[in-house]
């Protein structure tokens, strides 16, 4: 097969599996599975066959596989859809295969593949376990999830987003694959809508990212009204760029491509969850934690800091707008690792880490340094997606436990109800411990201190108010990276749960092993050249290979030690710090950091509410509905209705009933009938009174004449 | 002579309103079997329209004519564009879909459909139907405003004797009071235009294809525009016209709602463009700027109140003044992508509202409530219903792939080429409509059920499932697939960018 078919395959299967599995296979729990899985695994292998082929060709970033066809007539001339495989893509295709298909296979045995049904377990709640009988001796084990199915038809539709938002070669499909993704948040969010949580957790995420969605639909919009095209071959041409650079936009002193630009990067603000539109992410954490991983590392928010990447020609051109970029990236990323700190349910310290990590890549981007945030976007998704399902592992853990003792009201979520889960759970303990590492930067070994020592090189060499902040969120982040690693496995276990708890099934921890090898070896292929020692023995290959994206190849920066110094510091510092501070500490009340501004979030949500969501109810209600629709409007036309009735009023009782009806028509009838009343006498029925009458009428009428003839 | 098609669709709901009247009171029944019957045939008969239309040729087809008055130049004169055969088509599927649902059933236990009087329901129900099909293929003035009056009359008495017994006097009046007010407008302009006519050629006749040649001067078409495109906007819901409509929409039973709010909304939309437009374009250019301000306002004024009803019709009735709003948008950007957009949207609003209406009057008639606070957990009693009105709202709301985001998408581009704050502006109704709809997903359909309605809830019926498929399909192959509508309104959509000079 040509390589261009193959592309536009790849994200064919997963939406298959997703109809498969929604219209015949839903009643079948392994086929549903097998379907989605097998779907996940086409795509993988297509993506590899598509990865290695664009290995093999020079000047992959000059000469991509492209393919488009017709699909929206827009005005005179044809939308055309289309992928397009150039090295940015090629290195996407790679990372979101290899996550998707590790999740999945992970979420067999997350919902509890082969278990019995559950007791008492409902459509849209988590399952409650189930009560076996074995040797006499009744106990409880954990129960399949009742809409396993479900699930992974809506995981497939997620995958289908992503894939197909990686391999479009224009605005238009990344938006619908955009979208998509949207939507099945809202889905995978809600997947256990029987919880009150879980359902505003989703409609949150809908409603914020949709926000962005809608800036981003206007800078679609905006670019189409001034180059007539979407399509990213045709825009980021020198021409078309040089065009969009020289027209100002009229506002606040943007260029063309800067406004464009930073509409579209809105857009990336809601999607990957920067500040001020951060918050729906903490609360994705209501869906199952394939879910998060999903969201936090295969998809979502990488698709956002993708768009960005992919975009950086055009962004590029306004320094107004980079510096925006770099602002928001540098600010989110310190904001949300102060606000980790004091969280003590495991996969909310991880969505704030994702938030903060997230804020890296956009400042990299901030400040031109686009190969940095292209590779901590990889080694990020592949070390969060393995801290996700190793946080849905040990949580997993946890259950068991309270299976065992029947206690469901401690939370399995809660890192102070955790401790010494080193030796119960080692596989996951090890694969966490790596992941851990890679997010906090570990030096050399991890893959996180390769990307992220990058970028911290980058913001040196530029601009440094960014380099301090990021500094400072990197300690931050081994900090409260290594306090979770300290309170959830290492010491003693803080409760019987935790004693009790037991090592997952394989399905879940060998995604775990898969995607630990990849946190630590991928960093390998990003080493700058002129590192002491390592650089050289590995050639930097990512820099060639993707910095071949854009035409003007970027620049790796010299080699600096304090910016080596710095990572080294911060990532050693950060661990053992966070080590030293809670190896001892056994309650959230000997946590010294949780302070109420943390804990509550700098009290963001709370603002939203006051500020944006009650304002506009109060304004769509009072306002707009009561006073100008009911009010106003409805108001005009009923007083039409009683001034119509008025008039009619008006006109019936002044005029036609006294004058037309009373003095006209009753009028006329009562004199005729008056005069006949009156005249009735003389209808006597004698002739002699009637030629008495005419005698008197003739004499009478001759006078009359008379009188007036011969008078005159 | 051609097989007159177009003739034999237009008439074919008059044959059965016909037939319907002269059948047994009691046969209820077999007024239902006729009734669905008339209603498959012209759907089939529309479908064939559809996928006969020659996309090459473009232009008016299927034209048939007969002289009726040749004195006063009327006659029976019709025909077909781009813009008009998917809304042939539309009318043919809410015409299948709205008799499937109103099936209704002799069992007193099942609590759907129209159980009272089905024979005279369906009769006046195809009146409707074959005023609206006779609007969206006449070619001759006359005639379109003939079936427009007969469009709107029939609503009267399907509100009155069929509605919501709270406030079906008041809505049917006030329907009725407006939509009549609109068209008596319309038709002087028309009398307007046709006079005119005669002025500037010496030919007496109301063939809109001469008039659109008629080289009106541009300070007529300047005072005239305004009448007559706002008399029949009227119908479309044109903000600050657009309040006989919500109330209409719930008063009335479901398939009227949804022929309503389906069909008839596009009928006044339609009859906008045809005449206000494309035989008035100077007057278009000259009020551009204030059919725009009328379309922006109403887009994000309904999206508002939709956000704050309680009620659930109303609801949905307000999310069709917002969405119609966008249809008039699309026209007042008087460019193709806008137009095209439009046309996108007549058919995607059409099939997504008339779903909407159906599904609440399944929810009303079992719940016996349609307020949202009050409802919960219908997706555990109706499952199918649950997923036809997601598939709804996603189309409502833009959602790439369902019809929806293709419509919005082209009016959204088309309108920042003229005004791109308009765009800005209108964008707020994007944002709008996903929260009303995605709350009201979460609490009805999802919310925890109400004691009182636990094992009270039965499941919609097959016929239901099967007007709810139908209507999907349409709005789901039309998003994953453009090529399905969009060329076909595309070519509809370059004969009036060549009437308003190419611009």
């Amino acid at each position: 097969m040509s390589t261009e078919t193959i592309i536009w395959l790849i994200p064919l299967p997963p939406a298959l599996a997703f109809f498969l599995i929604v219209l015949f296979t839903n009643r079948n729990k392994a086929l549903s599975h097998m379907v989605a899985v097998g779907a996940a695994l086409l795509s993988w292998l297509g993506s590899m066959i598509v990865f290695a082929r664009a290995l093999g060709v020079e000047h992959l970033g000059e000469r991509p596989f492209t393919s488009s066809m017709n699909w929206l007539a827009m005005g005179d001339t044809w939308f055309r859809v289309g992928v397009l495989v150039d090295p940015l893509t090629a290195l996407m295709l790679f990372f979101v295969s290899w996550t998707v298909l590790m999740i999945f296979i992970y979420s067999i045995g997350y919902h509890n593949f082969g278990q019995p049904e559950g007791d008492h377990d409902h459509k849209g709640l988590p399952p409650h376990g189930a009560t076996i009988e074995e040797h006499g001796r009744k106990h409880v084990v954990p129960s399949v999830e009742p809409m396993y199915s479900r699930f992974f038809a809506f995981i497939g539709l997620f995958a289908f987003g992503m894939f197909t938002l990686v391999v479009s070669d224009n605005l238009l499909t990344l938006f619908i694959g955009w979208e998509i993704m949207g939507l099945c948040s809202y889905l995978l969010i809600g997947f256990w809508y029987g919880k009150k949580s879980a359902r505003d957790a989703a409609v949150k995420a809908f409603m914020t990212t949709r926000i962005g969605d809608v800036f981003m639909l206007l800078g679609i919009a905006y670019l189409y009204s001034v180059t007539g095209t979407l399509s990213f071959r045709e825009i980021f041409t020198e021409t078309t760029l040089h065009t969009l650079q020289m027209i100002p936009s009229g506002a606040l002193g943007f260029s063309t491509a800067g406004l464009i630009g930073l509409l579209l990067f809105i857009g990336t603000v809601g999607k990957s969850a920067q500040f001020p539109l951060h918050v729906w992410l903490p609360d994705a954490m209501e869906g199952p934690t394939p879910v998060s991983a999903m969201i936090h590392a295969a998809t979502m928010v990488s698709a956002g800091v993708y768009t960005v990447i992919r975009m950086f020609p055009l962004l590029s051109l306004d320094a107004q707008t980079m510096s925006v970029v770099a602002f928001i990236g540098a600010f989110t990323a310190l904001f949300a690792a102060t606000i980790a700190l004091a969280q003590n349910d495991i996969k909310r310290v991880l969505a704030y880490s994702t938030i903060s990590q997230l804020g890296f890549m956009i400042a990299a981007l901030g400040i031109g340094a686009y190969v940095a945030a292209v590779f901590h976007l990889i080694t990020h998704a592949f070390f969060k997606a393995l801290l996700f399902l190793g946080s849905g592992s040990v949580i997993h853990g946890m259950e068991h436990g309270a299976y065992h003792t029947g206690d469901h009201k401690v939370d399995p979520q809660d890192m102070f109800n955790m401790g010494g889960l080193k030796n119960k759970m080692p596989i996951t303990f090890w694969t966490f411990l790596i992941g851990g590492f890679a997010l906090s930067g570990f030096p050399i070994v991890t893959a996180g201190f390769w990307s992220k020592d990058e970028i911290l090189a980058d913001a040196f060499a530029h601009n440094l108010p960014v380099f301090i902040t990021l500094a400072i969120a990197a300690f931050l982040t081994a900090f409260y990276t290594m306090r979770q690693i300290t309170l959830t496995f290492l010491g003693e276990p803080r409760t019987e749960e935790a004693r009790r708890a037991h090592e997952t099934p394989w399905t879940m921890t060998f995604p775990l092993l898969v995607l630990s090898v990849l946190a630590i070896g991928y960093g390998w292929v990003g080493i700058p050249e002129n590192f002491p020692i390592l650089g050289g023995l590995f050639p930097n290959w990512l820099h060639e290979f993707v910095g071949e994206t854009l035409a003007e190849r970027p620049e790796a920066v010299e080699f600096n030690f304090v910016p080596l110094l710095t990572s080294l510091v911060v990532a050693l510092g950060g661990l053992g710090l966070g080590y030293l501070t809670y190896r001892n500490v056994n309650s959230s009340a000997e946590d010294k950091l949780q302070l109420g501004f943390l804990k509550n979030k700098y009290y963001v949500d709370e603002i939203y509410n006051a500020v944006f969501i009650n304002p506009a109810i109060w304004f769509a209600d009072k306002v707009v509905y009561q006073i100008m629709d009911k009010g106003f409007i409805d108001g005009i036309l009923h007083l039409f209705g009683p001034g119509t009735q008025g008039i009619g009023d008006g006109i019936r009782n002044y005029f036609d009933l006294p004058f037309i009806n009373r003095f006209l028509g009753d009028g006329s009838a009562n004199v005729t009938y008056f005069s006949g009343e009156k005249l009735r006498v003389i209808q006597t029925g004698r002739i002699q009174q009637y030629l008495m009458f005419a005698l008197i009428l003739f004499l009478a009428i001759g006078a009359i004449l008379y009188f007036f003839i011969f008078s005159a | 002579m051609t097989f007159p098609v177009l003739s034999i669709i237009t008439f074919t709901p008059l044959v059965a309103a016909l037939i319907l009247l002269l059948m047994p009171v009691n046969r209820k029944n077999e007024a239902r079997v006729v009734a669905l019957a008339s209603a498959t045939f012209a759907l089939i008969l529309s479908l064939w329209v559809y996928f006969n239309y020659d996309q090459s040729i473009a232009g008016y087809q299927f034209v048939e004519k007969y002289e009726w008055l040749p004195a006063l130049g009327i006659s029976l004169h019709f025909g077909v564009d781009g813009i008009g055969a998917p809304l042939v088509l539309l009318t043919g599927v809410v015409m299948f879909t709205g008799v499937l649902i109103s099936w209704g059933d002799d069992n007193p236990h099942v609590m759907a459909g129209i159980q009272d009087r089905p024979r005279e329901f369906f009769a006046f129900l195809f009146i409707l139907a074959w005023g609206v099909l006779g609007v969206f293929v006449s070619l001759d003035l006359f005639m379109l405003i003939f079936f427009y009056e007969i469009a709107v009359f029939p609503m009267y008495l399907l509100i009155v004797i069929w509605g919501w017994s709270v406030t079906r006097e008041y809505a049917a009046m006030k329907l009725t009071l407006y939509l009549l007010i609109g068209s008596v407008v319309s038709l002087v302009g028309a009398l307007a235009m046709y006079f005119a006519q005669y002025q500037n050629t010496g030919v007496l006749t109301f063939n809109m294809l001469t008039m659109e040649s008629a080289r009106f001067s541009p300070s007529f078409q300047i005072i005239w525009f305004l009448p007559v495109f706002l008399g029949f906007a009227v119908l479309g819901g044109i903000w600050p016209l657009h309040n006989w409509s919500p109330d209409g929409h719930v008063a009335a039973p479901t398939a009227v709602s949804m022929f309503h709010a389906g069909v008839l909304m596009k009928l006044g939309a339609f009859a906008a463009l045809r005449v206000g437009i494309m035989l008035l374009p100077e007057g278009a250019k000259y009020w551009q700027w204030l059919i725009m301000a009328f379309a922006a306002i109403a887009v994000v004024y309904g999206a508002y109140i939709a956000f704050v009803q309680k009620d659930f019709k109303y609801m949905v009735g307000f999310s069709s003044v917002s969405h119609m709003g966008l249809v008039m948008l699309g026209f007042s950007t008087l460019n193709a992508d806008g137009l095209l957009g439009s046309g996108l949207q007549m058919f995607s609003h059409g099939a997504m509202t008339a779903l909407f209406f159906a599904v609440v009057g399944m929810i009303y008639d079992r719940a016996h409530t349609r307020q949202i606070p009050e409802l919960g957990g219908m997706s555990k009693a109706m499952p199918f219903a649950t997923v036809g009105f997601i598939i709804g709202g996603l189309v409502s709301m833009g959602m790439p792939l369902f019809s929806g985001f293709i419509a919005e998408f082209p009016i959204f581009m088309g309108v920042w080429q003229v005004h791109w704050f308009v765009a800005v502006i209108c964008s707020i109704s994007i944002v709008i409509t996903a929260a009303y709809i995605m709350r009201n997903i979460r609490q009805v359909f999802f919310g925890d059920m109400p004691e009182k309605f636990e094992g009270h809830i039965t499941d919609i019926t097959i016929l239901d499932k099967v007007a709810i498929t139908t209507l999907c399909i349409f709005m789901i192959v039309i998003g994953a697939y453009p090529k399905f509508m969009a060329p076909m309104v595309q070519t509809g959509v370059e004969y009036i960018m060549r009437l308003l000079g190419g611009s």
